[in-house]
């Protein structure tokens, strides 16, 4: 079974970005395809983040060279509530709070935009509770979170399962996951985790950003890759998080600044 | 006197050409002449040193129009009327256009409701106990122009009482509307509401402008709340694009009373939001929240103070405002603590969003305690929309123009969730968004 056989969902090519004019991503090379599941590792301060909120359209960043395609189409000419309408979802490492805005209007708001850009029907009050009642559950997410305003007073636990809350009811295509296991303990973990799996499919494609190669052991990547100084050094299957886990990153960054002396 | 003297000269022969045509009480007609005499002697007040209650509004185009009578038969757009306001088949409701009583767009309450509700028009002559007892008591004149303006000029308005114990069922709403006109013109809106003893009322005024010329809208509002009465109160500031508005509220709070107020502004070309509250019997409370909204090249000056007399009262100040624009909006006043005011309890706090840089807000919350067993904060903060917040909501695919109505409803909420009328709710959401041009564009 060969990968490129499928349609490639995300293709970066010679990726440069940064932020205030200093360059972080220098050079990113990635190609993702409908079904598969890319692990991006790397030490604190390598880029991983910047490369998913650079995905997503985060207006701080800039784009100083390269190409990103998302199903063919030109991603970094969308502005982000398009990017996200056409089926990239970033859930947010610091998942940010909106004071008095309410959580079911905010599902309400994003649902309705999503369904409309797919040319679906406008949810009925009823089935949009069913619906949103059942992606709480299945994120172990009480029905009450709803009257509360978004993200205000959850603890870091219950951010994290709202991020895959939403990644499960607006069910896009592409999901760009920002250190959502970072501050877990492993009941969350793992319940995260299951989110992760339930959203994962053929015609669906993650792109999982960690510090830590343990959520690895509830998502299994297809591909895993390691980026260092905002280039991507290495990348091989599920095995190299095991190496990583087991050799640190040095000998990887090592070995990248030798590449690059020849 | 320095003020330009024809302006002056013009309310002093419209004084006596109405004095002329009125039959009032003795007592009143003395009222109206001491008032127009300090009103005289005053002048408005357009000194720009020295003038601390004026320091951010400059009233100069004020003392500087010759307004004439409003129209007198105006177009009325009804159908506006029904959607811009709260206006509800149940409630009881009073109806003023151009400064007169409109019994045809008025559904009074009859008799046996627990409230009555009479156009001053129609009591002024014959005079009336209470008005004699009460006006211009709590709106005193003596060092304030336009309320010695009002008190001088005005012919019609509403007498609200509400007996001891009485709960009216319905709330009641007040609306005085600016119709359009050719030129310049002034109406003084005047209310006085007793409050008997244990009795509670909810009441909604609503100030609307319908043309886009400028007008004056010299309004005086006194409430009484007799001891152990709880007043429920909204005031809708939506005058037009090219007014100046004056309004002043006065509060006076015997024990054991409770006032909740909210307050929804837009601004106008000159808007005075001019509150007092004196809580002058111990155990009462005041609750005033409001939330301004000004665009373009709008003013608004709220200007509020609560008067803590006696011991073992608790008052809250929580304003919020949405600036859009080259607009310009201030909050000041003050929250006094009198000797002997032991236990108060009191805070304010002003928060603002700034939605352009072009627009400006004055924000001076302040405290002056003259007691020393008292519990007293405040605070003022201003700020833009949040990058991070509105960049959260993009993410999930919500349009920019959705997201920052989502964003500027949340920040005013903490204010719209005081209001616990929900037909008056809804009007406010509408009003909110349909008060910035930048979120109509997405329906």
């Amino acid at each position: 079974m060969a990968g490129n056989e499928r349609e490639p969902v995300l293709v970066l090519r010679g990726l440069r970005a940064g932020i205030g004019g200093v360059e972080i991503l220098r050079g990113v090379d990635l190609t993702v395809h409908l079904g598969e599941v890319h692990a991006i590792m790397g030490p604190n301060g390598s880029g991983k983040s910047t490369l998913v909120n650079v995905l997503a359209g985060k207006p701080d960043y800039e784009v100083y060279a390269g190409e990103v395609y998302y199903r063919g189409r030109d991603l970094l000419s969308m502005p982000p509530d398009e990017r996200a309408r056409e089926g990239v979802f970033l859930a947010f490492q610091y998942p940010v709070e909106l004071p008095g805005v309410r959580l079911r209007e905010f599902l309400r708001a994003a649902l309705d935009a999503v369904r409309e850009h797919r040319g679906q029907e406008k949810l009925a009050v009823r089935d949009f509770n069913r619906l949103v009642q059942e992606k709480l559950r299945e994120m172990g997410m009480d029905a009450e979170f709803l009257k509360r305003n978004v993200n205000e007073g959850f603890s870091g636990g219950e951010k994290k399962r709202h991020e895959i809350m939403q990644l499960l009811l607006l069910d896009p295509t592409l999901a760009l996951l920002d250190e959502t296991d970072s501050g877990l303990d492993i009941d969350a973990l793992k319940v995260v985790a299951q989110g992760i799996n339930r959203f994962r499919g053929p015609d669906k494609a993650v792109v999982l950003v960690t510090h830590y190669q343990r959520i690895l052991n509830y998502v299994q990547p297809d591909y895993v890759h390691v980026l260092i100084d905002g280039r991507i050094v290495a990348s091989g299957g599920r095995e190299l998080a095991q190496e990583l886990e087991a050799k640190g990153y040095e000998w990887l960054r090592q070995a990248a600044e030798a590449g690059r002396r020849d | 006197m320095t003020q330009a003297p024809p302006v002056y000269e013009t309310y002093a022969r419209r004084f006596r050409e109405l004095e002329a045509g009125r039959s009032e009480p003795d007592w009143l007609r003395e009222l109206r002449r001491e008032a127009l005499g300090r009103f005289l002697d005053l002048g408005f007040p357009t000194a720009r040193r020295g003038n601390e209650p004026w320091k951010y509004t400059d009233v100069g185009p004020v003392a500087r129009t010759v307004f004439g009578p409003p129209p007198a038969r105006p177009p009325l757009p009804l159908e506006r009327l029904r959607r811009t306001l709260p206006w509800r088949p149940t409630w009881r409701r009073a109806v003023f256009v151009g400064g007169r009583y409109r019994p045809e767009l008025s559904h009074l309450p009859a008799a046996g409701e627990e409230v009555t509700v009479l156009p001053l028009s129609r009591v002024l002559s014959q005079g009336d106990d209470l008005l004699e007892r009460h006006l211009a008591r709590y709106a005193t004149y003596q060092d304030d122009a336009f309320a010695a303006l009002n008190t001088a000029f005005f012919s019609d308005g509403a007498l609200v009482v509400v007996p001891d114990g009485a709960e009216p069922e319905r709330p009641l709403h007040l609306v005085f509307v600016s119709p359009e006109s050719e030129g310049p013109y002034v109406h003084y809106p005047r209310v006085l509401v007793v409050l008997g003893r244990q009795s509670r009322l909810r009441l909604v005024e609503s100030y609307l402008g319908l043309g886009d010329g400028p007008y004056l809208t010299s309004a005086v509002r006194e409430f009484y709340l007799g001891e152990g009465a709880a007043l429920e109160h909204y005031h809708l500031l939506l005058e037009g694009e090219a007014a100046y508005h004056v309004g002043q509220a006065r509060f006076y709070q015997e024990r054991d009373t409770s006032l909740r107020s909210v307050f929804f502004g837009r601004g106008c070309a000159i808007g005075r939001n001019d509150v007092r509250v004196d809580l002058d019997g111990p155990g009462s409370e005041a609750y005033l929240h409001g939330l301004y909204v000004t665009t373009g090249r709008q003013h608004l000056d709220n200007y509020i103070n609560i008067d803590h007399i006696k011991p073992h009262c608790t008052s809250r100040l929580f304003y919020r405002g949405v600036l859009d624009g080259q607009s310009h909006a201030i909050f000041g006043g003050t929250v006094y603590v009198r000797p002997g005011a032991q236990k108060t309890d009191a805070e304010q706090e002003d928060k603002n969003l700034l939605l352009s840089r072009e627009a400006e807000v004055d924000s001076k919350p302040a405290l002056e305690i003259y007691a020393d067993d008292v519990k007293c904060g405040h605070g003022a903060a201003a700020g833009a929309v949040a990058e991070e917040a509105l960049f959260y909501m993009l993410s999930r695919g919500i349009g920019p123009v959705l997201a920052q109505t989502l964003l500027i409803k949340g920040f005013a909420s903490s204010v719209l969730d005081e209001v616990r009328l929900p037909a008056l709710r809804t009007q406010l959401d509408r009003l909110l968004v349909d008060s910035l041009p930048r979120l109509r564009t997405e329906e």
